[in-house]
């Protein structure tokens, strides 16, 4: 998810001083006191992503998903607006030439976060950075963002931490629990969780209109989308929607709202322009910097 | 048990890994022009509100054809929607929409 300011970066210099070795860095204080810091925030983003994969695996559950099906798309995806748009589309029959061109567009703006901490992690291994990479999502990039700015320098150790516990872990744990908990339920509509699906679309576009333009290209693609589908079907107007909204949303002049984005997995606020500002800025902070956040 | 959307996760990987990696990997080849960036940057919400609503307002009828349809679950959907927008709580959202769905078609009202 992206502003305006935030296309505009350029990759920061590479961090100076070299930073100290990992034993040296792992028991000084401020690393352990920021690791605190990253601990408390992570907590709270691991809840929201559990209650949110927990509604993920109910809706592929109901999109016909078998639990092998859902946890795959979990830990090899793990993308979720990604995720829950393929449920939309697979239980549209909708081919899967589309629904990879929507995937690749729709995680798109995980380049600005990686060339975000690129400079940055110059200096790891070329293997480390490459598994880095999978796990690099909206909230892990928010943590560690908030993480190297506390600490002034990278490290390695508190990305896994926010990346790994406080979001793969409990993505994963959450959805294969909501797709046996979905297929425990006899009668879902009866629950209501028919409509989980769409009213997490729903939610999870809110969260991304932070503008003018945003509102445009979600109106127009909501309404192309029902305009299409009752004329050639879902599977092809929600393709329709998705890919000529935002060339409405274009033309529309910027400015407007400016509210905080949510995750594409938590619906957790996520401040992006301030992790992306905080990511290219931490090799230049100074001692006295205050923290850039105190909770994610 | 169903395997075979676990090959359309592994495309789904080869798809997204890119975008995630490319940068960290090579840095500088990530440069798009402005105009991509914020094509792409709004194809989420666009993407989103068109499952939604297409989800919501288009219902198939027996014979295969597509309809429109208002029910109990566009007011779920808006409930969601409105709580979200108000609260900043998708979560909660969910909950009440849902919750609502719930309680009307437990009561015979849809």
């Amino acid at each position: 998810m992206t502003h305006e300011p935030a296309v505009t970066h350029e990759p920061a210099p590479p961090m100076e001083p070299d930073p100290p070795s990992p034993d040296q860095a792992a028991s000084s204080p401020d690393v352990q006191a920021a690791r605190r810091q990253l601990a408390l925030d992570t907590v709270g983003i691991a809840v929201s992503v559990a209650g949110f994969g927990l509604v993920f695996g109910l809706a592929a559950r109901g999109a016909g998903y078998s639990p092998l099906e859902a946890s795959a798309m979990s830990v090899f995806a793990f993308a979720g607006a990604a995720q829950f748009a393929a449920v939309g589309y697979v239980a549209a029959g909708l081919p899967w030439i589309p629904i990879l061109v929507l995937t690749f567009v729709l995680n798109a703006r995980h380049l600005l976060y990686s060339a975000s901490l690129a400079p940055a992690l110059r200096g790891q291994r070329r293997t480390t950075r490459a598994a880095m990479a999978h796990v690099l999502t909206d909230e892990a990039f928010a943590l560690a963002a908030a993480h190297f700015h506390r600490l002034g320098r990278v490290d390695v150790t508190g990305y896994w931490i926010g990346a790994i516990l406080g979001v793969f872990i409990p993505w994963n744990v959450a959805t294969l629990a909501g797709v046996l908990l979905g297929g425990a339920i006899p009668d879902p509509t009866a629950f209501g969780l028919d409509v989980v699906f769409p009213a997490a679309m729903a939610g999870l576009a809110a969260g991304l209109v932070t503008g003018r333009r945003e509102l445009a290209a979600a109106g127009s693609g909501a309404a192309l989308g029902v305009l299409t589908s009752l004329a050639v079907g879902p599977s092809v107007g929600v393709i329709a929607g998705g890919l000529i909204g935002p060339l409405i949303g274009m033309v529309v002049p910027a400015g407007g709202l400016r509210l905080p984005e949510e995750s594409d997995t938590t619906a957790h606020e996520i401040d992006i322009d301030r992790a992306m500002a905080d990511v290219l800025s931490f090799g230049h902070a100074r001692d006295d910097d205050p923290p850039s956040r105190d909770s994610p | 048990m169903s395997t075979q959307l676990v090959l359309l996760a592994l495309l789904m990987l080869a798809v997204t890994y890119p975008s995630r990696a490319v940068p960290l990997l090579f840095p500088g080849v990530e440069r798009l022009p402005t105009r991509a960036l914020l094509y792409l940057r709004l194809v989420g919400p666009a993407v989103l509100a068109s499952l939604a609503a297409a989800n919501t307002f288009v219902i198939e009828t027996p014979d295969g054809t597509w309809m429109p349809h208002v029910g109990v679950e566009a007011i779920g959907v808006l409930v969601c929607l409105g709580l979200t927008v108000w609260r900043r709580n998708l979560f909660l959202g969910l909950i009440a929409g849902v919750g609502l769905v719930a309680v009307a078609r437990a009561m015979g009202l849809a």
